[in-house]
């Protein structure tokens, strides 16, 4: 339980800890929270020879609307959004991912960027974004680009960030009127990875049909998943006990696991079916609530 | 009880606060790893990714290039010394560091000294071994078919790999009441391994002191005394003698029975510091303590039970095959190889039984410990309760009906049983209709039919257990010819202030407190006066220590003992100082006066200060005694358990909604204490019924070996424990006390197991092994065709 020998770099900002990175290369990697890094350099299956802190660069702490978007900087905590009652009433899929990230120790320190950029498939933020149709914004020695957060995970632990880049925000759009979300994650005990877990986030029309769907999955195949058969079906419909059923068997389809200590691919994929039904009715009904 | 003594002595029956906590809340305690000596060398331990394999090089170049790195330690380099192996406190050996195999995955390889703890850890990913697999055994019966790999090629003689068959009872007469039967069922209960999981890991600090030519050792252990003498009886070759040896057993952040055994990180840190002279400290880790250390239960069970079709049992019958790793490394009073196992028949009145355990070996880390449940108390209760519940449904009866017919009546005891315990005290019936009314029993079985209409699914659980704990009579209980007498000594000062001392090692549970208010009750001296200690072997007299709720039955009691010795003495000094005869004398908490002038007496500090000052002539001065205590019987706490559960259709999760524990553990000393122990023993009874199992796949790789996979239930997990309690005392011991640390722990799980398959029954489930995970309940509902 004790890491390799490393470098420990702080920079002061942006552009020295993108030189670090440009320096140092695949040796290198970005601590923010350090609540999946740390662990990993401990039990010695991460070995960087260099860590570089980005927790003493100024300004990285945004969490605000403007332009349309909900920016979430680099260095904005899952207790962050946890504790905002702003995030609660206005993203509530938000509140629920954050709320059952690890921990409140591991919240405290953990940041949505970083959960997004460590990419690991049972990671909760990433299936919130896929739902929320995010982007996330790249800083490297260029500048910034986007990225659509649906082309972000290239894989297992794999992103679309270039060696040199650091991931400095990320943008999820203002929610359209009538607007609802929910995370429901099964996980064996509090603090552990999900077994499975779903996000959704819709919209309604004053009629009550659903004008938008979002449906993201965690820990249901080896990357992030994105259900859009799902997410197609429920366009256009009211979201009725039968319409809601139907999602979540389309969802279960789209979900790719495989057997673990968590529990066998067919029992995960029934939980996506259930825990999508679930979270659809409950998203369904604070869409309704805010109408 | 109402208490003897007031508030502030604190004897008896008051909830004193713990005189521990002043230290530990304050983060005061000094545990092992808070140890620090001038010039201390670190120990870490190379251990092997394989199940199974032949050791064919060891390459410690690497390692030992690393500046600071100042030795790799080997197997060989211990077969020197003859101490490569060691015996097992079962009369099994295990490995310290092998020479040709290694035969679980996480067994220590080779060992790592260095001037601190992150060179040692760099030293110990340096090393670089090679293996040559051999093939793995897991399951304890495939074990036993005739095919299957010998494990033990160490020992020539041996052909299997079976350890002992062990059988107990009558097996004609329980042969011949199953063909009398009306009725009998039969069920195969797999009680899985688990892990004690202390908060504290294993570890010690190992001192040779070649000046003083003396040998100290602060140590994670439950028993310092004993692991003296074991100390000097394997390793006075090398010339350690027990006079040389002083083992301090400081804090400890909860045994739970796994800091029982010598593993071999203490005996690699002895003899590296005899070797260097110098300090040693060896500390594992999480994951070193949960894959390596000794582990518990690991029972497949088959058990029948016979009964007339009236609903009276009659007979019980468990076979049984015990999983013990590569060695029986069991911590089992000598004589009885599967612990107290035969206390299986339970609360129930059987005219025979008898019961057969047969240890098996297999490529896992050697145990089993005996994990908060006396000894092997969880399975037989698991077994009893499980088997009650199933018996009580395939008759139609419900299992309250069912047990209250079938109890050991008050009026019977003292009551033999059929597998020959003398049970010494107990009501059952009184426990059972308490813990139901307290949880309204009635109307839960309405609701639960209410719900079962509407498809929803609710189940009620029962476990009416009982303990046998606080061994014991030296008759029949001995660990390695050590008889398990405790011992306590009591030193009352001039100014009336006392020092004891016991045999005993609290790791958690509470000494400090609850013995001085014994000291207080019989005493009349403050609780506030009276300063505990244990866990110094130069220091404390010799006890087998604190394992098995032993510490109140057997040490409690010495020390009850021991103060009625001072009494004793005290009487004599009172009637000296009041010109009055003994007889004459009247004791009440604290002093003594003369019947019919209670204006004339002498309190206790009086005579403790006329003890050094004043005492009569011809006695000797001073105001001390020791007592070596040993227990005529057992004790047999017991409780009956009902909880509630609602289980996800959808999920499969079991929730607890409600679990209502009545506990009976005769005179209680310390009620909140008591009711503290209960609360944590409930959680550990939670624990493996819902979430904690250490499994292994075919290769025999470990699936439960950090904290990520072996799930211990936080506040989160854990429902509102409603306790209760009724009072039967122990008709043997001086307080009337019996043991309570490990009654929730054994009893709990059952009461959860009978409510999930209580939830299901209707649907055709019989029986679900524990953990009952959501994975395991959802399959089962999707076999019967329920879903959501």
């Amino acid at each position: 339980m004790i890491p390799a020998a490393f470098e420990y770099h702080a920079p002061a900002s942006l552009a020295d800890a993108v030189k670090l990175l440009g320096q140092h290369g695949d040796e290198a990697k970005i601590l923010s929270g350090g609540q999946s890094l740390i662990p990993l350099m401990k039990l010695r299956l991460a070995t960087p020879r260099h860590v570089v802190d980005i927790n003493g660069i100024a300004g990285l702490d945004y969490l605000k609307e403007e332009d349309g978007v909900l920016r979430i900087g680099a260095l904005v905590r899952e207790a962050d959004l946890e504790d905002s009652e702003f995030i609660r009433a206005r993203y509530p899929l938000l509140h629920d991912t954050s709320r059952v990230v690890a921990d409140p120790l591991v919240r405290n320190l953990a940041t949505v960027c970083g959960n997004l950029a460590h990419a690991d498939p049972a990671n909760d933020h990433p299936a919130a974004m896929l739902a929320l149709g995010a982007e996330v914004v790249a800083t490297g020695p260029r500048g910034e680009r986007r990225i659509a957060i649906t082309s972000f995970f290239t894989g297992p632990f794999a992103t679309a960030l270039r060696g040199d880049e650091v991931l400095t925000e990320v943008r999820v759009p203002v929610p359209l009127p009538r607007s609802g979300g929910a995370y429901l994650k099964l996980e064996r005990k509090v603090g552990d990875f999900a077994t499975a877990a779903v996000a959704v986030q819709v919209a309604l029309d004053p009629a009550g049909t659903c004008v938008h769907a979002g449906v993201g999955l965690t820990n249901a195949g080896t990357v992030p998943i994105k259900a859009r058969r799902a997410e197609g079906f429920l366009r256009g419909k009211p979201l009725d006990d039968a319409t809601v059923r139907r999602a979540g068997e389309l969802a279960a389809e789209e979900a790719d696991p495989v057997d673990d200590v968590r529990g066998s691919a067919a029992y995960k994929r029934d939980l996506v079916r259930v825990l999508t039904a679930r979270a659809l009715r409950l998203a369904a009904g604070r869409a309704g609530a805010g109408r | 009880m109402v208490p003897r003594t007031p508030p502030e002595v604190g004897g008896m029956g008051h909830s004193v606060k713990r005189k521990e906590d002043a230290r530990f809340i304050r983060g005061k305690g000094t545990y092992v790893d808070d140890i620090q000596l001038p010039g201390m060398l670190y120990l870490d331990i190379v251990r092997s990714p394989l199940a199974h394999a032949r050791i064919t090089k060891i390459d410690t170049s690497k390692a030992l290039a690393i500046p600071g790195v100042l030795a790799v330690i080997t197997g060989a380099d211990l077969a020197k010394y003859n101490l490569h192996w060691m015996p097992t406190l079962m009369s099994d050996t295990q490995m310290v560091l092998p020479v040709e195999k290694v035969m679980y995955q996480a067994q220590e390889v080779a060992a790592v000294l260095a001037t601190d703890r992150y060179i040692a850890a760099d030293g110990v990913d340096a090393v670089e071994v090679a293996y040559e697999p051999l093939p793995v055994v897991v399951d304890p019966i495939k074990a036993l078919a005739p095919d299957a790999p010998v494990l033990r090629t160490d020992k020539t003689d041996k052909k299997d790999n079976h350890i002992w068959h062990w059988e107990w009872g009558d097996r004609a007469a329980t042969d011949r009441a199953f063909a009398e039967a009306d009725v009998t069922v039969r069920q195969d209960i797999y009680l899985p391994r688990i892990h004690v999981a202390s908060i504290e890991t294993c570890g010690c600090v190992a001192h040779f002191d070649r000046v003083a030519d003396k040998l100290t050792v602060w140590m994670t252990t439950q028993a310092p005394h004993a692991i003296r003498t074991v100390f000097a009886l394997v390793a006075g070759h090398v010339g350690l003698a027990e006079h040389k040896i002083r083992i301090i057993s400081p804090d400890i952040g909860g045994g739970f029975g796994g800091k029982v055994p010598v593993y071999p990180g203490y005996v690699i840190a002895v003899a590296a510091s005899v070797l260097t002279g110098k300090p040693v400290k060896w500390v594992e880790d999480r994951m070193e303590n949960l894959q390596a250390d000794s582990f518990a239960r690991d029972y497949h069970m088959t058990c029948e039970l016979a009964a007339r079709k009236d609903g009276t049992l009659t007979a019980l019958r468990i076979k049984t095959i015990a999983d013990h790793g590569y060695a029986d490394a069991a911590a089992n009073p000598s004589k009885f190889p599967a612990g107290l196992f035969h206390i299986c028949t339970g609360s129930y009145d059987f005219q025979a039984a008898h019961v057969e355990v047969d240890g098996v070996y297999t490529n896992k880390p050697p145990g089993g410990i005996a994990y908060r449940c006396s000894f092997r108390v969880t399975e037989a209760v698991h077994a009893i309760e499980r088997m009650t519940d199933l018996m009580a449904h395939h008759l139609g009866m419900d299992p309250a009906e069912f047990r209250l017919k079938n109890f050991i009546r008050p009026e019977q005891f003292p009551y033999r049983s059929a597998l020959g315990w003398e049970y010494d005290s107990g009501n059952y019936a009184a426990a059972l209709r308490k813990a139901m009314d307290r949880i309204g029993y009635a109307e839960l079985r309405r609701e639960q039919a209410e719900k079962r209409q509407r498809g929803e699914l609710m189940g009620i659980g029962i476990s009416s257990f009982t303990e046998i704990v606080g061994a014991g009579p030296s008759k029949h209980f001995d660990i390695l010819g050590l008889k398990m007498f405790d011992s306590a000594e009591i030193r009352v000062h001039p100014t009336g202030k006392v020092i004891a001392r016991f045999g005993t090692r609290s790791q958690g549970q509470g000494h400090e407190t609850t013995y001085a208010q014994i000291i207080a009750e019989e005493l009349g001296i403050p609780v506030a006066d009276i300063q505990v200690e244990e866990g110094d072997t130069d220091t404390a007299p010799y006890g087998l220590g604190t394992y098995a709720s032993r510490s109140t039955p057997v040490a409690g009691a010495a020390g009850a003992m021991a103060a009625r010795k001072i009494r004793d003495k005290a009487r004599k000094i009172a009637a000296y100082l009041l010109e009055a005869a003994e007889d004459d004398l009247v004791w009440e908490p604290g002093r003594f006066s003369v019947a019919g002038a209670p204006h004339r007496f002498k309190t206790i500090q009086d005579i403790a200060f006329a003890a050094y000052t004043n005492h009569p002539q011809g006695m000797e001065a001073g105001l001390e005694a020791v007592s070596y205590y040993d227990p005529p019987n057992l004790t047999y706490p017991f409780g009956s358990y009902i909880c509630v559960v609602d289980i996800d259709k959808g999920t499969g999760q079991v929730k607890v909604r409600r679990f209502v524990a009545v506990d009976d553990c005769g005179n209680i000393i310390n009620p909140m204490i008591v009711e503290g122990q209960i609360h944590g023993g409930l959680t550990m009874g939670l624990a493996p019924a819902l979430y904690e199992e250490i499994a292994y796949d075919e290769n025999g790789n470990i699936q439960g070996g950090s904290f990520i996979d072996y799930l211990l239930p936080t506040a989160v997990e854990t429902p509102r424990w409603e306790t209760d309690k009724t009072t039967t005392p122990s008709p043997h011991h001086p307080l009337g006390a019996k043991g309570v640390g490990e009654s929730a722990t054994v009893g709990a799980p059952a009461a959860i197991a009978n409510a999930v398959v209580d939830a299901l029954w209707h649907l055709g489930v019989r029986h679900v092994d524990i953990p009952i995970t959501p994975a395991k309940v959802w399959k089962l509902l999707r076999e019967k065709g329920v879903s959501e």
